[in-house]
């Protein structure tokens, strides 16, 4: 800690030189930020995916309904002990743009199957004895601006008519990166409503497992079970639902890595140049420090410290504004099921950081170990 | 008490024997010091000349332990500094030797009293102990008033000051200085010396000073002639006082 001031005066000694590398390095950072976001954005489902959920769903196709009769023949296969359907809605919200995904649900089995989601109890009340009742995330409710008591309408597309909505409750995920952009209402209105075609059927079934560890085996004995029969069924864990679903937008990932990498590239020839010169302008000073008695491994350590310092300054200030802009909410309106960026890759990013000030800093900071005294000073 | 002829005497602080030093440039070896000796008692001022290219800095250099001899030995107190390299040289060095150049080298954005502090924060005195040794150092060397200027803020006559006092701080056994006056004017240049000249009368330090000047060789109390890489006495012949 004495030793701060000598770095943090070294470091701005040349200011705009300081600045401009310190910019660059928050820039990327930023960028970091900002993509890790969007990442964890798109394969959202499969972090925050339950371990003990299967998904049932036709074997042809997603949007193939299954009927209602195999809810209670579900519950008979060995290893089931819960399970709850909904049905995929797609209504539009005044503008196709206003997309959101609304579920026709079981409430009292949907709510236990999901137990990251809550609702305050009173309002979860009302939305029980309410048949044109809705319950929205959050997300969705902020970003249209409805408050509970409002009526929203939506115009069917998979089923005609315009349909109006109560808004009776919002629910909230019990952690920051569950998905709060759902619409809920009433399977029983859909069935009343509904064309004569979707009568008696589900989309889709969430069957919860005793015990993580025979997934497997549930998977195989349900679609066995359902095998020639007229709807057969394709059962997979939630998770690798979410990373097909994950895939389709295309290899996220992959992008998010090759930016990243001549990011860091690149900040690593900029910090690297920083310090070559930081060090080549300063070898008369150096001798000084060795003369008095700092020793090889200090100097080394001194320059070394300078660079991580550089880094981590820019790595804090970078990561700080992608923070902030991801607080001040997501940019596409709402498209996005959640927008934020988690401590832990904000952590990762400043590792990231000091990664690159430790890599630009040790050419520069062994030339600076091995310098020879006299050597140095006989160049000033 | 200063000899030159390399007789084993009692007293000496700093004892030099047939020291030798040799560059190589390509093929062709330079040889600077050949078979040099010295003895300096402690609380000695001594001053050595010579032409340029004789070899005062290079004596200088392996008095303080910063290059090492092709040949022969240098003992300081009970410490044989030729015998020492790498962390144990440079510890001996940190508490032994006080450096004083003629181009300052002082770091340009520490302060004067950050520049002083340099030494001591290597040691393991706390803060406030620093401050108190720093803050001596300073005033004896007349910079009470000046602690928190930058070097750019100092005429070269306050750096070279700052730079004695840096190398006075963390009170070493003896200081090196060389051409401590070269860059400064007379009054400057009499200032310095009076001020070296002050802590070996009253502060019992030795010092070795490399000059070029002969008014600033006055000063000391025996000046050494380097002459064909070994010393001789100054013809005034005050050796051995
Ligand atoms: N690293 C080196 N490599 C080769 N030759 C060197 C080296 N350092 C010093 N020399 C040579 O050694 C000789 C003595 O140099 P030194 O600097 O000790 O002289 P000096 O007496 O201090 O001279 P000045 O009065 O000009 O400062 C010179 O001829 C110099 O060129
Ligand atoms: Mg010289």
């Amino acid at each position: 800690m004495k030793y701060l001031p000598l770095i943090v005066r070294n470091l701005f000694r040349k200011k705009t030189r300081a600045f401009l590398t310190l910019g660059s390095i928050a820039v990327a950072l930023f960028l970091f930020g900002l993509l890790v976001t969007v990442e964890t954005a798109l394969s959202q489902g499969v972090e925050v995916a339950g371990a003990d959920r299967l998904v049932v769903i036709n074997r042809v196709s997603l949007i193939q309904p299954l009927p209602i009769a195999y809810r209670d023949r579900l519950l008979q296969i060995p290893g089931v002990t819960a399970v709850t359907y909904a049905s995929w809605f797609g209504g539009v919200y005044q503008d196709e743009r206003n997309f959101f995904p609304q579920f026709a649900i079981d409430p009292e089995s949907f709510l236990k199957m999901y137990p990251e989601y809550s609702v305050p109890p009173a309002q979860w009340k009302t939305f029980l004895g309410d048949r044109e009742g809705c319950v929205v995330g959050q997300a969705t409710a902020k970003r249209f601006g409805w408050k509970v008591g409002d009526r929203i309408p939506l115009r069917g597309t998979i089923f005609p008519g315009t349909w109006e909505f109560n808004l009776d409750g919002i629910y909230t995920g019990k952690r920051p990166d569950d998905d709060t952009t759902q619409f809920w209402f009433h399977r029983k209105y859909l069935e009343e409503r509904g064309p004569e075609w979707f009568k008696g059927y589900v989309g889709w079934y969430v069957v919860r497992v005793d015990n993580p560890d025979h997934a497997v085996d549930v998977v195989k004995a349900i679609d066995a079970r359902f095998a020639n029969s007229a709807w057969e069924t394709h059962t997979d864990t939630e998770k690798a639902f979410a990373a097909s679903f994950a895939k389709q937008i295309g290899n996220i990932r992959f992008i998010i890595l090759s930016i990243g990498g001549v990011v860091f590239f690149t900040l690593l020839l900029v910090t690297g140049n920083t310090m070559a010169m930081a060090v080549r302008e300063r070898i008369g000073e150096l001798a000084v420090l060795k003369t008095v008695g700092f020793t090889d491994a200090g100097v080394l350590g001194l320059v070394l410290a300078e660079a991580l310092t550089l880094a981590l300054l820019g790595g804090v200030i970078g990561l700080g504004l992608a923070k902030a802009f991801t607080l001040s909410g997501d940019p596409t309106g709402g498209l996005l099921p959640i927008f934020y960026l988690a401590p832990w890759k904000m952590a990762l990013g400043l590792l990231l950081a000091a990664m690159v000030g430790v890599l630009s800093g040790i050419v520069p900071a062994v030339t600076a170990m091995r310098l020879k005294i006299v050597d140095a000073l006989r160049r000033v | 008490m200063v000899r030159v002829d390399g007789s084993d005497v009692d007293g000496s602080l700093i004892r030099v024997r047939n020291l030798d030093k040799t560059y190589r440039r390509g093929s062709e070896e330079i040889h600077v010091l050949q078979g040099l000796n010295l003895d300096v008692g402690a609380g000695e001022f001594v001053a050595f000349m010579g032409p340029s290219g004789s070899g005062k800095t290079t004596l200088l250099n392996l008095l303080g332990g910063l290059d090492t001899p092709s040949a022969g030995s240098i003992r300081v107190g009970e410490d044989t500094v030729t015998a020492m390299s790498g962390r144990r040289l440079t510890g001996w060095r940190a508490r032994h030797v006080g450096f004083v150049f003629q181009m300052y080298n002082l770091i340009p954005v520490l302060t004067a009293f950050q520049n002083v502090e340099l030494p001591l924060l290597l040691t393991n005195l706390s803060r406030a102990e620093r401050r108190r040794h720093v803050e001596t150092a300073l005033s004896l060397m007349g910079l009470s008033d000046r602690m928190k200027h930058y070097p750019r803020q100092l005429s070269g006559g306050q750096e070279q000051r700052v730079a004695i006092a840096r190398a006075i701080v963390a009170d070493p056994t003896f200081l090196l200085c060389d051409e401590p006056t070269g860059d400064l004017d007379r009054k400057s240049a009499d200032e310095i010396l009076g001020l070296i000249s002050a802590l070996v009368s009253e502060h019992g330090k030795t010092v070795l000073m490399v000059t070029h000047d002969p008014r600033a060789a006055e000063w000391a109390n025996v000046i050494l002639h380097l002459e064909k890489g070994a010393l001789v006495d100054s013809p005034q012949g005050n050796a051995g006082s």
